[in-house]
């Protein structure tokens, strides 16, 4: 657990980055700091691991203080990540990763066993080990990042707009890999971005900031969408927020229609919207009304819209509705077979159930 | 003509041989020059390393290397002599290295200051101390611009040894007095460029050096940023 008790960090000069933070952290959970630039995100990240100190207040991990601990074995149990990596250029991928090990003792067997299974925790071939950091793409050099900083097994991880520097379709990746690994490793993890779609997607609670350091809202993503403390988290949340709150809206209640399906190289059976599948009953695209008989092959198509998988949040099947050609959102299973369809007419219905008020 | 003639001074074996002769000068100029790089790497590295990793005293450092700079060595030299006529080869090791100093302690210092600032961000960050975060990051790092420095030291000093012959402590600088008080021109055209050829060979060594220390990763992540 991070608590922040009353911080306020005035630099010289007279700028207040943080005024009077009262935060928690809570363990095992994401929590983001999300604000404009200049907010004080990486001043309050900075305190956790004393690479800055406060001017008054407290940052507590589990209780200490952290002011009462040597800085330097402070940070060796606290995994860091830096926007652009910050690699050690001259040392190899897995001498990056085995730095911390070292530090802590640990020999260089050791600490490059240890870094050689982090590589493959965080989806690297194990190939780039010998390679250096000049020679990776900016998305691969930020998963060495985050292998280095988690080689000690450190419970907390502390995250400066990690993935803010590389292109959106790697980021989608990283941050579909940081949840993964989430999942899997339960870390305490401070995570700062300018991006409040990545704060959405990637927070257990977000923290809103605004410039000269003050804490506009301290919700879980849900509640920040739903109910923005004030205009200025309205303006920052943005206006599809009413969109993106459905990522927060189960699906479970959404009835699934069974839907006019066509094998490949098969005669179309009917005349309406008929969606192609595959031999293991994966969506191919659609077959247009009337288009007429003889084998369907791919090249009578249309490209189909976004899947839905099925079990996961009412936003993905709104948009599969919206997004397919013929009005009928696809669902699938976790293989990618298809299930059945979705209208988005039942979308809004099954919204409108769950407004307080609803018959 | 002179080149020729010079040429001419350069293949008779006699010019070389004898203890005043080219190889016996080659031999003091080449000790000079090692003793005046080493002495000065000693002193300017460290330095320079220190004031780079820890941001103080840079505006002083740059202001007395700058101060170095302006004093001839010619004249540092003569003036030292004065104040110790019985040590003559002492006098023209401290005078040249006044001279190799600056330009090491530019190299060593501009070194530290070339690394990433996000590597260092992410060495305290990760919790090494000042000590490891120099030798891990910061040394590493600093190498291109530093042994730069040193090359530059060694083919000044290389070109400058020539003033211990003015106290007599030999070098080429020697042969090159000797010719011009007896208006022998050939043999200080053939001297002068025995000294040049020694400047590229020492470079040249040192070049090898850089390539061999410099750290792989740090060529490729020049190379890479150059490509950008
Ligand atoms: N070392 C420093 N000295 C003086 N002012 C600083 C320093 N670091 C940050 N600031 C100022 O503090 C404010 C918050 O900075 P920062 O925490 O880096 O913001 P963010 O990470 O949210 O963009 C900014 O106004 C910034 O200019
Ligand atoms: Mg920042």
């Amino acid at each position: 657990m991070i608590e922040f008790r009353a911080v306020t960090k005035c630099f010289d000069g007279g700028t207040v980055a943080v005024d009077e933070l009262d935060l928690v952290a809570q363990d095992g959970e994401i929590t983001v700091f999300v604000g404009p630039s200049g907010c004080g995100k990486t001043t309050s990240l900075r305190m956790v691991n004393r690479m800055i100190d406060p001017s008054s207040g407290v940052v507590a991990v589990d209780g200490q203080d952290v002011a009462s601990r040597p800085a330097a074995e402070l940070r060796r149990g606290i995994g860091y990540v830096i926007q652009q990596a910050g690699l050690f250029p001259h040392r190899s991928v897995l001498d990056n990763v085995a730095t911390v090990p070292r530090l802590t003792g640990s020999t260089r067997r050791a600490a490059r066993r240890r870094a050689a299974e982090l590589l493959e925790t965080v989806g690297l071939d194990p190939a780039l080990a010998d390679r250096y950091p000049a020679q990776l793409s900016g998305g691969q050099q930020q998963r060495v990042g985050v292998a280095r900083a988690l080689a000690a097994d450190p419970p907390i991880l502390l995250m400066d707009e990690p993935f803010s520097a590389v292109d959106p379709v790697v980021r989608d990746g990283l941050q579909d890999e940081l949840l993964r690994l989430q999942d899997e490793l339960d870390k305490t993890i401070l995570f700062v971005t300018h991006d409040i779609d990545e704060a959405i997607r990637l927070g257990d609670a977000v923290a809103v900031l605004r410039v000269g350091g003050i804490l506009a809202q301290y919700d879980p993503p849900q509640r920040l969408l739903a109910e923005p403390a004030d205009d200025f988290v309205a303006e920052f949340v943005g206006k599809d927020r009413g969109y993106r709150g459905l990522s927060f809206v189960d699906s479970d209640a959404l009835p699934v229609h069974d839907l006019p399906l066509v094998r490949l190289g098969d005669q179309p059976p009917c005349d309406g919207w008929l969606l192609a599948v595959d031999a293991g009953g994966r969506p191919r695209g659609w077959l247009e009304p009337d288009s007429g008989g003889g084998a369907v092959t791919e090249e009578r198509l249309r490209a189909g819209g976004s899947l839905h998988r099925s079990g996961s949040p009412m936003r993905g099947a709104l948009d599969a509705a919206l997004s397919s050609p013929s009005g009928l959102g696809v669902v699938v299973d976790d293989g990618g077979a298809v299930v059945g369809a979705v209208v988005a007419e039942e979308v809004l219905a099954a919204l409108r159930e769950r407004r307080p008020g609803a018959a | 003509m002179i080149l020729v003639e010079a040429l001419g001074w350069l293949v008779d074996p006699a010019n070389w041989q004898g203890p005043d002769g080219l190889l016996v000068r080659l031999g003091e100029h080449l000790w000079f020059t090692v003793r005046v790089v080493l002495i000065a790497a000693v002193i300017a590295v460290p330095l320079g390393l220190w004031v780079g990793h820890s941001g103080r005293g840079g505006v002083t450092l740059v202001g007395a290397a700058n101060a170095m700079r302006a004093l001839p060595t010619l004249g540092l030299v003569t003036f030292l002599f004065l104040l110790s006529p019985s040590t003559p080869v002492l006098v023209t090791i401290a005078g040249l290295v006044v001279l190799a100093v600056p330009p090491i302690l530019a190299g060593a210092y501009a070194g530290v200051q070339s690394v990433d600032g996000r590597v260092t961000d992410a060495a305290i960050g990760m919790g090494m101390t000042g000590w490891q975060r120099l030798w891990q990051a910061e040394v590493p790092g600093s190498l291109p611009l530093l042994v730069g420095g040193v090359r530059n030291a060694a083919l000044q000093v290389v070109a400058t040894v020539t003033v211990a012959a003015y106290v007599g402590v030999g070098g080429l600088g020697e042969p090159l007095l000797v010719g011009l008080a007896i208006n022998e021109y050939p043999q200080v055209a053939a001297v002068a460029l025995v000294t040049a050829v020694l400047a590229v060979a020492v470079d040249t060594v040192l070049a090898v050096v850089q390539r061999l220390v410099v750290p792989n990763g740090l060529r490729l992540a020049a190379s890479a940023a150059g490509a950008t």
